[in-house]
């Protein structure tokens, strides 16, 4: 029997789905949660209720909202390229799936332990600027189309500082897989031993490019419901608005993932002698979603020149001193040898 | 057939089909889609052949970021392509003579291709697998061809400030914001806080 799971094709491609399933279905089914929750934060700081109404304590409303979107009808705006409009929101959530095939949750526990794994998240989430793109264009209106280049041009500026940063990592760690930058943080003082200490300056950078990236308050400029109405999706309803809200939020869980497993190591316990494990993990990404709820609940937005000069003229020098620095740092092996995790060997 | 050769035939068969659709679909923008369909597709390819990195790579670069710049300049293009297919005709028999020229250049170039005595036993030789092939490429680059790395990065550098030199000008009519200037305001200058009784307005 584990030879048919090993060595013949089905075999495989059996395993290979029924972890894909394993890691995809609660995956998605705990965006629903997560939308519910973060609700509830927002509700909390504004001294509002929240959902309260579907089920106790209005926990099924993601539910109710989920089979409001798929029962309404999909309107295309005339003239709109019929193919690329709806391609576009499946573009966007599916780049926002795939990027989990390499996310570990446990030592060795990702669907895919490439060694190149950090580029490869990198590569797929700047993909997910094509969703935005081709939906802004195929809507066939101008209002999409000016929301469109917008929510293009933050996403590939934010992009870059991002970059930089987990080159940064690199550096200390000497390797692109995850299970590598995890292990590099591994060390007898527990939650001392992490990155964030000794890469506190881009941890701040890191967290806020990370809003950035994912369209999140205080740069939610692409939605801007207030002032702009939702520049690239305003032509959208129905299940494919339902497709890009989906993506926006996975990568959003996407982010907490990569802050914890890049500067607050991954699965490893804060406190020595206590085990590691999955639960750790997620705890991580948990407190990591909360204070990204709490950073929308009290920040105003910011301006669309100030978010661009913050991303080219403050993030992207920053950052790339910050390269320049631990390379030396990790050349000369200081603070005994702290970002040269690859050199002293753990 | 393996799962490897399954999907070198499905990678295979995107990217012919992706560069195919890029020359003849209508609409530029879907040609420019389909091209990044084509990167994709070769990336997939590279994966295959066990060069993870440069397919990761061609995906930031190409498909990240060049291909987003072509989609821009081409959403904002309002050319008739149609009467540019018609005024192509007139160019053709220049076009074809070029073809042509590149073509019979081409045949010369692998006429006179000679393979060097040691090329089949490097293409045999076993490939390291204790070197991920990040590693190597970094060292090789680096360090034995640093010279030659640094020379393509300061021309690209200097292509770079050439072309904001060309583009560059100081226009005086137009207002600008000083950024230090809104951030060092002094709320308390420029604004005032009133205290308002419920029902009555200032």
């Amino acid at each position: 029997m584990a030879e048919f799971f090993t060595n013949t094709n089905l075999g495989i491609f059996l395993v290979i789905l029924a972890k894909t399933l394993l890691l995809i279905l609660p995956i998605v089914a705990s965006t629903a949660f997560l939308m519910y929750g973060e609700r509830k934060i927002w509700a909390a700081v504004q001294l509002r209720r929240g959902p309260n109404v579907v089920g106790a304590f209005g926990i099924l409303q993601s539910f109710a909202d989920f089979i409001k979107y798929i029962v309404k009808e999909v309107v295309f705006p005339a003239g709109a390229d019929r193919v690329v409009f709806l391609l576009a929101p499946m573009i966007s959530v599916v780049m926002a799936v795939i990027v989990w095939a390499v996310i570990p949750f446990g030592d060795g526990w990702a669907i895919a332990d490439i060694n190149v794994a950090i580029l490869y998240v990198f590569a797929v989430s700047s993909l997910e600027v094509y969703g935005v793109i081709m939906g802004g264009w195929a809507s066939n209106s101008k209002y999409p189309f000016l929301g469109s280049l917008r929510s293009a041009a933050q996403m590939i500026s934010y992009e870059v500082s991002i970059g930089l940063i987990i080159i940064g990592i690199i550096i200390s760690t000497g390797s692109l897989n995850f299970g590598d930058i995890v292990n590099a943080q591994k060390g007898n003082y527990g939650l001392l031993n992490w990155y964030w200490l000794p890469h506190l300056p881009m941890l701040f950078l890191f967290y806020i490019s990370a809003l950035a990236e994912t369209n999140r308050p205080p740069f939610d400029l692409p939605e801007a419901e207030s002032e702009l109405v939702a520049g690239y999706q305003v032509e959208y309803s129905s299940t494919p608005f339902m497709l890009f809200f989906l993506g926006e939020l996975l990568a959003m869980v996407l982010m907490t993932a990569l802050v914890t497993l890049l500067f607050f190591g991954g699965w490893l316990s804060p406190i020595p002698g206590i085990s590691d494990g999955l639960l750790w993990m997620v705890g991580k990404m948990f407190l990591v979603y909360f204070t990204f709820s709490m950073v929308k609940a009290i920040t105003p937005r910011y301006r669309y020149d100030q978010l661009m000069r913050l991303g080219w003229k403050v993030f992207l020098p920053l950052s790339l001193a910050w390269v320049v620095i631990v390379s030396f740092l990790a050349k000369f092996e200081a603070f005994g040898g702290v970002y040269a995790r690859w050199a002293i060997g753990g | 057939m393996t799962i490897a050769a399954l999907a070198f035939y499905l990678f295979a068969i995107t990217t012919i089909a992706g560069g195919l659709f890029t020359v003849i679909s209508r609409n530029p923008v879907h040609s420019v889609l389909w091209l990044i369909l084509a990167f994709l597709s070769s990336a997939g390819l590279f994966v295959l052949l066990g060069a993870e990195f440069v397919a990761m790579l061609l995906i930031i670069v190409y498909v990240g970021a060049v291909a987003v710049l072509f989609l821009f300049v081409v959403m904002m293009l309002d050319v008739d392509f149609a009467e540019l297919k018609a005024e192509m005709a007139k160019y053709m028999p220049l076009a074809l003579l070029i073809g042509v020229i590149l073509l019979m250049q081409l045949g010369m170039a692998f006429g006179a291709w000679t393979e060097a005595d040691q090329a089949q036993a490097l293409r045999g030789a076993v490939t390291p697998t204790e070197t991920h092939n990040t590693a190597a490429l970094g060292a090789l680059i680096y360090d034995r061809y640093f010279l030659i790395f640094q020379l393509a990065g300061l021309i690209l550098l200097v292509a770079m400030i050439g072309a904001i030199v060309l583009t560059l000008r100081h226009r005086q009519d137009v207002k600008r914001q000083d950024i230090f200037e809104q951030l060092y305001r002094d709320p308390a200058k420029a604004m005032e806080l009133k205290d308002v009784k419920p029902g009555q307005g200032l």
